[in-house]
């Protein structure tokens, strides 16, 4: 039941936020941030409540939706779900405050999208019945469609139809992939349902596994987003206003990678371990392709984008490595990288508010007028490129460990990766904060507000880098995969 | 005639009596008002003759008609379609003809001919249903006859259903001439019996088919469709979008189930290429259109496709999907038309994109209906299109049509542009000093029917188990 309130919670505010947004935008902040710091109070209290031998599901709740189809409102919390919406709450929480001052447009649709989106994030991180998943799956969409579309910059609309268009193919394939298991499920068993626990152990041919993964395979790997289906992704996250490109690379990109931990190697193990080798060509593919894109932009953001994908592509290594250290390290990628791209696209976009231009070219020098805004960068910057002490570094170890076994070869090019990484990131810093500034006139540096979702989001990469064993063992008896 | 054939064809006698009694009407005193409200009463009273006819059911009346759950079903369906279309026609026509009145009648009498071809299960009633439909629409597509469009819509839609229903005579008469019958299980009987398809049945069917697509407006019978929904009285492009189509599609479900159609490959194949060709055909070319009428005549070529997938699956479920795509199709096709009905003003229609540019800022409620009409257009969930379109896939993958639902999820993403455009330009944000030349008329009465339906589209998206219920029962009797 309190599964259910995470979302009711979140859905009546995002109602009651648009209404309030008629009367005063002051009222509508307030209401999104405390819908948002409820939930995040409510998860932290089922973590810190939680005891390890209450077996994997903590919580479970089921109703009947549509009985006729075998369709119900299931939903089901592990440690991977808790801290997913630890991250989602936390972040969104966030992302109403970077708009507090900057958004004056059309404040209460804002809100209502905004929590709207989250809400979606939410039912996915928590349902357990396919067919519900895939209907906060396309749900999220349309209020992203419409923060990036309305509120984003020059080019919004065609960002806002790509994103949108890449998006809804891959859930279109994986709509049909679903319906497959359906029925490949009942012609072996006869029960038609749509229940992720009964799927589970669905008997099938090699054949119909390896297609059926395929569908589900395709549609997370263009979220996640994996290279060559990379592309929405810089338009998408340059053209967003501040908080969407928190909320795409923050949140969004995690559903991808909790569909494949969640979905694609449980439902199909074999299949997804014939196929891993490739799965990790691609990842590593990311890596490599990501940073050098990376390094060679020129618009802050873009650049920020092109790290997501690099970063992305250790979450598919690892999790096509099929061992625990692996996987650990890919729920800590998922979660670190959260916060360091969150934080990096939170200081684009107050750089951009104060100077007008995401230009690098047009950068530079800037630590001498902003002296707090350039250290709270050099830590993200640092956190990105895997620097030891924050959570980006135990994150990429663990891949880089886990997926050693695996394979040699993929782990030796991914390490590659990480001195791109250094490589792009320290060229980011170079360019905007360090070398001659032009700028005669005083730029405002971090305010009280700002600094407040800057030193949280320091405390909880460093927190991550220094003591993540809480994060491990939340993620411990997870089995994802039998092999 | 006996108690039982009078009680179990009541909506339909009830209608044809007010059809009578509406010309009567506006022979003696012509009122706008007063036809109008006595549409609505014909159309509620039709609507109550349906209760006291369930207890009979299923109930021939032979040769021609049949009274089963499935007919009941989408004479209660296409009846509400009616009254819907109804209540948005008033102000429409109010502001625009001045003499309104006949328009009524020729309402009720499409009505008539959609619900004959519902109940029919002969070629001859066939034949009779299409036509009163067919003509009472030559005379409601050129209503509005000072307006050029209109009066060209009209033309072709007259030339061009006249050749089809040559075509659909000659296609029976080739039928007929095999097998000797011109009621639908007889046909089946007697082809089954042969225990092949002749050539010359084969070229009926195929010519039967010219004649369906064409009311349908499938590819390649559809090019009638944007020029008409163009030119046509807004209720009445609505009326053609749902009932006619509706109509037709629930006959050709009936012939095809009654002859066994899946045991015929040819046939299925040369449905399967119609349905792929409607889907690309209707949303490649709704891709670039500046005019909503016509973007939606061309999606409405498209959903055609996506329903005939349902069709083809030939499998249960594939029947019931049809039943409830169509059901959801009814639903957002009248909203939008209705959202352009209302947006319209007495001297323009607002048809063109450019007049709904920022239109959430100016009129939320109206943008939050057409969006939501929209989404339902594109299958986002939350709405009936959502679980329609589900629906069909499901249908799709039971039936193991692969080829058929790759098809449609390519066309889904293409269609999918195409709404969010438009959805997009209602929420872009608006230039200031901008003048738009379409002062909205918003009535009273449109918008409640409006609100009607989007609770409506949302009730059946998030909670279609009664409808799916009351489906499936219906299916399973037909079967």
């Amino acid at each position: 039941m309190i599964l259910l309130v995470l979302l009711i919670v979140l859905f009546a505010a995002a109602l009651l936020s648009w209404v309030a947004g008629a009367k005063s935008h002051a009222a509508c902040r307030w209401i999104a941030l405390c819908s948002l710091l409820f939930n995040l109070g409510i998860v932290i209290r089922i973590w810190l409540g939680h005891t390890a031998i209450s077996g994997r599901w903590w919580y479970q709740y089921k109703i009947d939706w549509v009985p006729h189809f075998g369709i119900s409102l299931h939903l089901a919390m592990d440690g991977l779900s808790l801290l997913m919406l630890a991250l989602t709450f936390f972040l969104g929480a966030l992302a109403v405050l970077i708009s507090w001052k900057e958004l004056q447009t059309r404040v209460g649709f804002f809100h209502f999208n905004l929590l709207f989106v989250l809400c979606g994030i939410t039912g996915v991180f928590l349902t357990m019945d396919l067919f519900l998943f895939y209907f906060f799956w396309e749900m999220m969409l349309i209020p992203m469609y419409f923060l990036i579309g309305i509120w984003g910059h020059e080019h919004r609309e065609y960002a806002a139809n790509k994103f949108f268009l890449f998006t809804q193919a891959g859930g279109l394939l994986m709509l049909l992939a679903i319906l497959g298991l359906y029925f490949v499920h009942a012609a072996n068993t006869n029960v038609y349902t749509f229940n992720y626990f009964e799927l589970l152990n669905t008997p099938m041919e090699g054949a119909t596994a390896r297609w059926l993964m395929l569908g589900f395979l395709v549609a997370f790997l263009v979220k996640l987003p994996a290279v060559p289906f990379h592309t929405w992704l810089p338009d998408a996250h340059t053209e967003a206003p501040t908080a969407g490109s928190v909320v795409l690379a923050g949140l969004l990109l995690k559903t991808g990678a909790y569909g494949i931990l969640r979905f694609v190697l449980p439902l199909f193990p074999a299949a997804a371990a014939e196929i891993a080798p490739l799965a990790m060509l691609l990842g590593v593919a990311g890596i490599l392709y990501g940073g050098m894109l990376a390094f060679a932009q020129t618009d802050l953001k873009r650049l920020i984008a092109y790290t997501s994908v690099s970063h992305m592509g250790f979450v598919l290594l690892g999790a096509f490595a099929f061992n625990e250290i692996a996987y650990q390290g890919v729920v800590m990628q998922m979660i670190t990288h959260g916060i360091s791209t969150g934080a990096l696209f939170i200081i684009a976009g107050a750089l951009y508010e104060r100077i007008h231009t995401r230009n690098l070219w047009q950068m530079g020098g800037l630590w001498l007028r902003m002296p707090l805004m350039g250290s709270a960068a050099l830590i993200f910057v640092m956190a990105s490129l895997g620097l030891p002490g924050l959570g980006n570094f135990i994150a990429e170890f663990l891949i880089l460990l886990g997926s050693w076994p695996a394979s040699h070869l993929f782990t030796i090019l991914a390490t590659i990766g990480l001195v791109i990484a250094t490589a792009y990131s320290l060229r980011l810093m170079q360019k905007v904060f360090l070398g001659p500034c032009d700028r005669q006139y005083a730029i405002r540096d971090l305010n009280g507000r700002e600094l407040v979702i800057i030193i949280s989001l320091v405390i909880v990469i460093c927190w991550l880098g220094f003591h993540p064993q809480p994060v491990l063992n939340t993620t411990q008896n997870t089995a994802y995969v039998i092999r | 005639m006996s108690f039982v054939d009078f009680l179990s064809l009541g909506p339909l006698i009830t209608l044809c009596a007010a059809s009578v009694i509406a010309m009567l009407l506006v022979a003696i005193w012509r009122n706008h008002r007063m036809v109008y409200s006595f549409a609505i009463i014909a159309f509620l009273m039709s609507m109550a003759a349906v209760i006291p006819a369930i207890k009979y059911i299923p109930h021939p009346v032979p040769p021609l008609l049949v009274i089963d759950e499935f007919s009941l079903f989408n004479t209660g369906l296409i009846l509400t379609a009616g009254l819907i279309i109804l209540l948005l026609s008033f102000n429409y026509f109010e502001e625009r003809e001045e003499r309104k009145e006949e328009y009524y009648m020729l309402l009720i009498l499409a009505t008539i001919g959609a619900l004959v071809l519902v109940v029919s299960r002969h070629f001859m009633s066939l034949f009779l249903g299409l036509e009163i439909l067919s003509i009472s629409l030559y005379g409601l597509i050129a209503y509005l006859r000072a307006r050029e469009r209109s009066d060209e819509a009209g033309i072709k839609y007259l030339m061009l259903a006249a050749l089809s229903s040559a075509f659909l005579l000659f296609g029976m008469a080739l039928v007929y001439a095999f097998t000797g019958h011109m009621d639908f299980p007889g046909i089946g009987a007697a082809l089954r019996q042969a225990g092949y398809l002749p050539v010359s049945v084969m070229a009926g069917f195929g010519m039967m088919l010219i004649g369906v697509g064409f009311k349908l407006g499938v590819v390649p019978f559809h090019m009638w469709a944007p020029d008409v929904y163009e030119g046509a009285p807004l209720p009445v492009a609505a009326f053609i979008a749902t009932v006619s189509k509706g109509a037709m599609l629930v006959l050709l479900i009936r012939f095809y189930q009654d002859i066994q159609g899946n045991d015929y490959p040819m046939l299925w194949w040369m449905v399967a290429i119609i349905a792929v060709a409607s889907m690309f055909a209707g949303n490649w070319l709704a891709l670039t259109q500046q005019n909503i009428k016509r973007i939606l005549a061309y999606s409405s070529i498209a959903h055609m496709g996506y329903i005939l997938v349902a069709f083809l699956s030939g499998v249960q479920t594939g029947l019931e999907a049809l039943a409830f795509y169509l059901v959801a199709y009814f639903i957002t096709s009248i909203g939008a038309f209705g959202v352009v009905i209302v947006m319209s003003s007495s001297l323009q229609d607002a048809e063109t994109v450019a007049d709904y540019k920022g239109l959430f800022w100016r009129y939320p409620w109206v943008a939050t209906v057409f969006t939501a009409m929209l989404l339902s257009l594109a299958g986002i969930p939350l709405t009936a299109g959502f679980i329609g379109k589900f629906y069909v896939v499901m249908a799709g993958v039971n039936g193991h049509q692969w080829f058929l639902l790759f098809m449609l999820a390519i066309n889904s993403v293409i269609g999918l542009y195409y709404y969010i455009r438009l959805v997009a330009t209602m929420f872009a944000v608006p230039v200031p000093g901008q003048q738009t030349t379409v002062v909205p008329a918003l009535p009273m009465a449109g918008n409640i029917t409006l609100g009607i339906l989007t609770v409506l589209l949302i009730g059946l998206g998030v909670y279609p188990t009664a409808m799916m219920q009351l489906i499936q029962q219906m299916m399973r009797i037909l079967s």
